[in-house]
């Protein structure tokens, strides 16, 4: 078998060494277009401040592995897919045959239409290309702007703010990771922030951007910030499916995948941040766009490409956050849904908030700050969709006791 | 190292609380805990001071080995002047709290002062902080403990607190940590009770460190497998806890019964290790469910325990239907040899409410045993007693004051004064079995000739675990004495008083003693502390303490009389068993003990002996 | 034969000396709050459960981790963080769901347990062999595999 994976992701890669595990014979190619050996997005932060090489952050570590597993790993762009032909057509004309084809080609940030979003020292933070600029730019004592307090712009916060920048971020919504935590964690994270020398500004949008000569001019629909030396864009990501008009791919947001990961055309699978798979959470299709998702989805589109029938019960939407030190996390339906019930413990004063949802006696959906051991716990509840019988009230009453919870309902016998 | 080197001062007249370093030159003679604790204390208060005055302290101590993985080594004392004795208290707990308050970076809290109004002090860390216990106040340890857990979000919280007994002042109130484990004797948490403070919760993430840990590690190995290989630490105690000495004090006919009327309870067998562990007829489910250790400890003589769901105490009460601290052997015979009671299921009743409202089992067994005897004599009726019979052995009776002392309510409000001050109420002093205001526990001195030495000088009031003679006259650990004999006992008593002094301040349990001599402590100790620590200076420090607590109670103004025992040990003799016609021989002992202590013949330390000591 | 951690929480009496063992070995020092097996104590009804990594085939927190910082031993199976690569993400802390995978705030680095590269020193500080080290198929491990499975979303092959 040709098999074929565009994208150098924590996706691709997995499905390629996946593939090679199931099928020692077949041909895999691996392409990535951006110049570097696969890497890791999550790591970038890391680089940032130095704690990691750039070789730090590839995914995987010895420099043989991909020759080893007989994985061609191709530099190039891909323009377009003739799904008819089996066929990719890449951006300097030539092409390549494909038996099956997995989509791995991930997300692209969004520049959002503000005027002077394309001057000089305006960046987002996504490729290690990005990360080498704003390396060099965020220098110590530098104003560092940050648009948007999303997941993804925390995570960069941190590494700024590390590297001993003046930091203001500006965020449109009410509260910082609006799309991860509610907002009393929002606002938690906010204060943290603040408690730690950043300029926070929520309910604020950046709406033009000039060069003075001297720095970045940032206008604001209220209030003003000084002059910045670096811009950096974290408005959120979008799949990257733009190439795959008029193939015959059936997209919405990402490319719909079924419950073995493979899109309406045969032999087309998707996976990672581009795949619109199953939500485990909702049963719906979602773009989760996270780490564990895109590895859950590289393994099993591999299986099931090798022949081997597997089926996606879904993945659960989860993410970790580590703040200049205050660790938080979400995961499943942490805001609630119809008919659920909410335990929350609520500790402003120390930076801790415990927040668990419960449909029925069963956990749906968690978020946490201040907290760092068994977290991995939420996870295990939420999945298994254990009963917890009596011990719901119990947590109703304590959310702290979901770890003693957990490893009751696991040994059985404990009530 | 070993030493976190830090102590917080709570003053809680003001409200403050203010860290400060260790006064290591103190530590390098007293090693913590009841040694430290107790400089500090003398230092600080006036011996004379009414012990339930805002002017006396109250300590929480750890010991150096706090917190390592020594076995055994999870201890804290709570240090102060005894509102029972008046004497120096130093009440010494196992369970999780001590290492807890070790690991948040804590050796000792010194309490000061008194609240306006009911306080409780939390730690997590470095942090600590007074907050109101307005909601608290009246709560049992039980319902204290769950409602700290849940106020801070902080399961892995370790809670001491006082129930309702040491609020409404019962004389013999306890500090409870982890539910059962207990500060127990001489009215410490009665102190506390009369500071307002209701609990203290510590939750620590920090570290402790040893000064060698590679000799530690091989020292504190060597210790364990001793404790494995011997006997009494590695079967008897993990298997029948300490109820292993029921049946075996009973045999040896020291095993006080009907307020020490009798030496030998013809049912000790239904109150023994023995019955806990057998099906009970009832329910076909032994009372005994497991046992469980402290922290570090590899022996592990708790008793985890469950009432018979159908039995009368609890029948209506499924709050008592889950398992908790069962009977250890100093409570099966206060609450049962000593009124006569022989339900086991009644005495763990009994047992569950002292734990729950927070009183010493020992003094209100033998207390409610001396209100009985004050019954039968007819100095007590029913008109004192509110309507109830107290007769020897009526377990609904037993449960009943349980009940009324833990609430300080109608005739337990009586019970709560503790034998010698309700004896003396009627004009029956001599009925309390008890020294310097403190009952006795399970040992008769007139079949274990030494304990009769033991209760008599113990600087707390009369006390096993200040020199647990038993051990010699009974186990014949280190070696075997006759306990008939008062030969030798003198210096007995001090050799055992001084290397308690030591394993106390250590951080140790003195159970350990059943297998450890100082020559095993002694390399636990040097690899973990500063300093050379070793059989003979441990030794030395033992009785350095022991000199120190005496002259503190002289000088609150005890003398040498205070070291007598109750009339009934001294003439009426043992009716029964090898100590049949036997009284204590006090007399023949006393005089040499002064003389083996260095102390005139009025029982006061010469100036030799206390300048030789450092005292 | 690959061995594993068989612990009978009957046998357990809460002494924690296997999180002394454990913080001393992996951290220098005596930490229960740095431990990477943790008594659970469940009090009314008299038990204490430890608790650690089951070295699971399926490896979720080796699967997410970004940067190949996890890897499994070829031998013992076993799944060792690397220090030198892990960035500290904490990815695979909501990954594992077991919750037996944790962040060290002081290192800044996950720690889970290792076997202690085959000697564990929780087995050897257990006074009740509540914790002992024998072969994967024991009973008890069992259990905690078929909970595993439970709680799997990944490859439920059917072919």
């Amino acid at each position: 078998m040709n098999y074929v994976i565009i994208g150098a992701g924590p996706a691709g890669v997995v499905a390629a060494e996946t593939l090679r595990k199931h099928d020692a014979k077949g041909s895999i190619t691996l392409i990535g277009d951006e110049g570097e050996p696969p890497y890791s997005r999550m790591a970038l932060p890391y680089y940032l401040i130095d704690k990691i090489s750039e070789q730090g952050t590839y995914l995987r570590q010895t420099a043989d592995h991909y020759d080893n597993l007989k994985i061609k790993y191709r530099q190039a762009h891909v323009n377009s897919v003739d799904t008819k032909a089996k066929t990719l057509v890449f951006g300097d004309g030539k092409t390549l045959k494909y038996g099956k084809l997995l989509l791995a080609t991930g997300a692209h940030p969004i520049r959002p239409p503000v005027t002077g979003l394309d001057l000089p020292g305006v960046h987002t933070c996504w490729t290690l290309e990005d990360a080498r600029k704003i390396h060099q730019l965020a220098q110590s004592g530098a104003h560092v702007v940050l648009m948007g307090a999303g997941f993804i712009g925390s995570i960069v916060l941190e590494a700024l703010v590390m590297k001993g920048v003046s930091l203001s971020v500006v965020e449109m919504e009410d509260r910082m990771v609006p799309r991860m935590m509610d907002d009393i964690a929002g606002n938690m994270l906010k204060n943290w922030c603040k408690s730690k020398g950043v300029r926070v500004l929520t309910g604020t949008r950046i709406t033009e951007l000039s060069d003075t000569g001297k720095g970045l001019k940032v206008g604001l629909n209220k209030g003003k910030l000084p002059v910045a030396q670096l811009v950096v864009v974290a408005a959120g990501v979008q799949s990257n499916i733009g190439f795959l008009k008029g193939s015959g791919i059936k997209t919405d947001v990402g490319v719909l995948v079924d419950d073995r990961l493979q899109s309406n055309v045969e032999d087309v699978y998707a996976a990672g941040d581009v795949a619109q798979a199953k939500d485990l959470s909702t049963g719906e299709r979602n773009v989760l766009a996270i780490q564990p998702a895109a590895v859950e989805h590289g393994r099993l589109a591999a299986m099931n490409m090798a022949g081997l029938d597997t089926r996606h019960r879904g993945s659960l939407p989860m993410n970790i956050l580590d703040t200049l030190g205050l660790i938080s996390s979400s995961f499943g339906q942490w805001m609630g849904t119809k008919g659920s019930e909410t335990a929350k413990m609520v500790d402003k004063k120390n930076y801790r908030y415990l927040r668990l949802e419960f449909l029925g006696d069963r956990l749906i959906g968690a978020q946490s700050v201040g907290m760092s051991d068994h977290l991995g716990m939420l996870r295990g509840l939420i999945q298994s969709e254990t009963s917890l019988g009596p011990w719901k009230q119990t947590l109703m009453a304590s959310p702290s006791r979901i770890a003693e919870a957990y490893v009751a309902k696991m040994h059985g016998s404990l009530g | 190292m070993a030493w976190t080197r830090k102590i917080l001062r709570v003053n809680l007249t003001t409200g403050t609380c203010e860290t400060e370093p260790l006064n290591m030159e103190w530590a390098k003679k007293y090693l913590g805990q009841r040694g430290l604790g107790t400089k500090y204390l003398i230092e600080e208060i006036d011996p004379k001071v009414d012990p339930l005055s805002p002017d006396n302290k109250l300590i929480f101590a750890t010991g150096p080995l706090t917190g390592t993985c020594a076995s055994t080594a999870g201890r804290y004392s709570v240090i102060t002047k005894g509102a029972l004795t008046g004497a120096i208290a130093c009440s010494n707990s196992g369970g999780y709290f001590g290492a807890e308050l070790k690991f948040a970076g804590w050796d000792m809290i010194i309490f000061e002062g008194k609240a306006k109004r009911p306080v409780y002090l939390s730690i997590v860390d470095d942090k600590a902080e007074l907050h109101s216990a307005k909601d608290l106040w009246g709560k049992s340890v039980w319902d204290t403990d769950a409602a700290l857990k849940s106020i801070h979000q902080e399961p892995m919280m370790h809670v001491a607190a006082i129930g309702v007994a040491g609020e409404k002042g019962n004389m013999y109130a306890c500090i409870v940590n982890d539910l059962h484990r207990a500060a127990g004797r001489s009215g410490v948490g009665t102190v506390m009770g009369s500071k307002n403070l209701k609990a203290v919760a510590v939750r620590g993430t920090q570290g402790v460190s040893v000064e060698n840990f590679r000799a530690f590690m091989k020292a504190t190995e060597a210790g364990k497998k001793t404790l494995q290989e011997n006997a009494v630490t590695g079967e008897g105690l993990p298997a029948y806890g300490t109820q292993v000495l029921m049946n075996v004090i009973n045999e040896s006919g020291a095993l006080p019964t009907r307020n020490f009327h009798d030496v030998q309870f013809e049912s000790a067998h239904d109150i023994s290790a023995e019955a806990m562990a057998e099906p009970r007829r009832s329910d076909g489910k032994p009372n005994l469910l497991a046992n469980q250790a402290c922290f570090s400890c590899t022996i592990a003589c708790g008793r985890i325990s469950k009432i018979d769901e159908n039995h009368f105490t609890v029948v209506n009460k499924p709050e008592y239907w889950h398992a908790s601290g069962g009977l250890e052997y100093e409570a099966a015979w206060a609450l049962g040899a000593a009124t006569g009671v022989k339900d086991l299921e009644a005495l763990t009743y009994a047992n569950f409410i002292c734990n729950e409202q927070g009183y010493d089992p020992i003094s209100f067994g033998s207390t409610l045993a001396a209100a009985m005897d004050m019954y039968e004599e007819g100095i007590l009726t029913k008109k004192q007693t509110g309507g109830v019979e107290l007769k020897f052995g009526s377990a609904e009776m037993l449960t009943q004051m349980a009940e009324m002392t833990g609430k300080c309510e109608g005739f337990g409000k009586q019970l709560a004064l503790g034998s010698k001050r309700l004896c003396e109420k009627y004009g029956r002093a001599e009925l309390s079995m008890s020294v310097k205001g403190q009952e006795f526990p399970a040992y008769d001195p007139r079949g274990i000739q030494g304990m009769g030495l033991a209760y008599a000088t113990s600087n707390r009031g009369a006390c096993h675990l200040r020199g647990y003679t038993v051990a010699s006259e009974i186990l014949g650990i280190p070696e075997k004495t006759d306990p008939l004999a008062t030969d030798g006992k003198a210096g007995l008593v001090k050799a055992f008083q001084d290397a308690t002094a030591a394993v106390d301040s250590a951080g140790l349990c003195v159970f350990t003693t059943f297998a450890w001599t100082l020559e095993d402590i002694a390399p636990q100790i040097d690899a973990a502390c500063e300093g050379n620590w070793t059989p003979d200076t441990l030794l030395e420090s033992g009785e350095r303490i022991w000199n120190m607590e005496r002259k503190f109670n002289l000088d609150a103004g005890f003398t040498g009389k205070d070291d007598s025992l109750p009339k009934r040990l001294l003439k009426d003799a043992a009716k029964t068993g090898p100590a049949k016609g036997l009284t204590s021989g006090l007399d023949k002992m006393l005089p040499e003990y002064y003389q083996v202590r260095g102390w005139n013949n009025k029982g006061v330390p010469t100036k030799e002996t206390l300048n030789r000591l450092g005292v | 034969m690959q061995k594993t951690l068989v612990i009978d929480p009957g046998k357990c009496t809460g002494c924690k000396q296997c999180e002394m063992a454990c913080s001393y070995v992996k951290e220098g020092t005596f930490n229960p709050s740095k431990s990477r097996i943790r008594v659970f104590d469940f009090h009314t009804e008299a038990r204490f459960v430890p608790y650690t990594c089951t070295q699971c085939d399926d490896a979720w927190c080796q699967q997410a981790c970004p940067v190949d910082a996890i890897t499994t031993d070829p031998v013992s199976g076993v799944k060792q963080v690397h220090d030198n690569l892990c960035v500290g993400c904490k990815v695979c802390t909501i990954a594992c769901p077991f919750g037996t995978i944790n962040y060290n705030v002081s290192t800044g680095k996950v720690i889970k347990c290792d076997h202690c590269g085959g000697d564990p020193e929780c087995v050897k500080a257990c006074p009740t062999q509540a914790i002992v080290y024998s072969d994967a198929e024991q009973a008890g491990f069992d259990k905690m595999r078929q909970w595993a499975a439970k709680t799997d979303n990944a490859p439920q092959t059917t072919a």
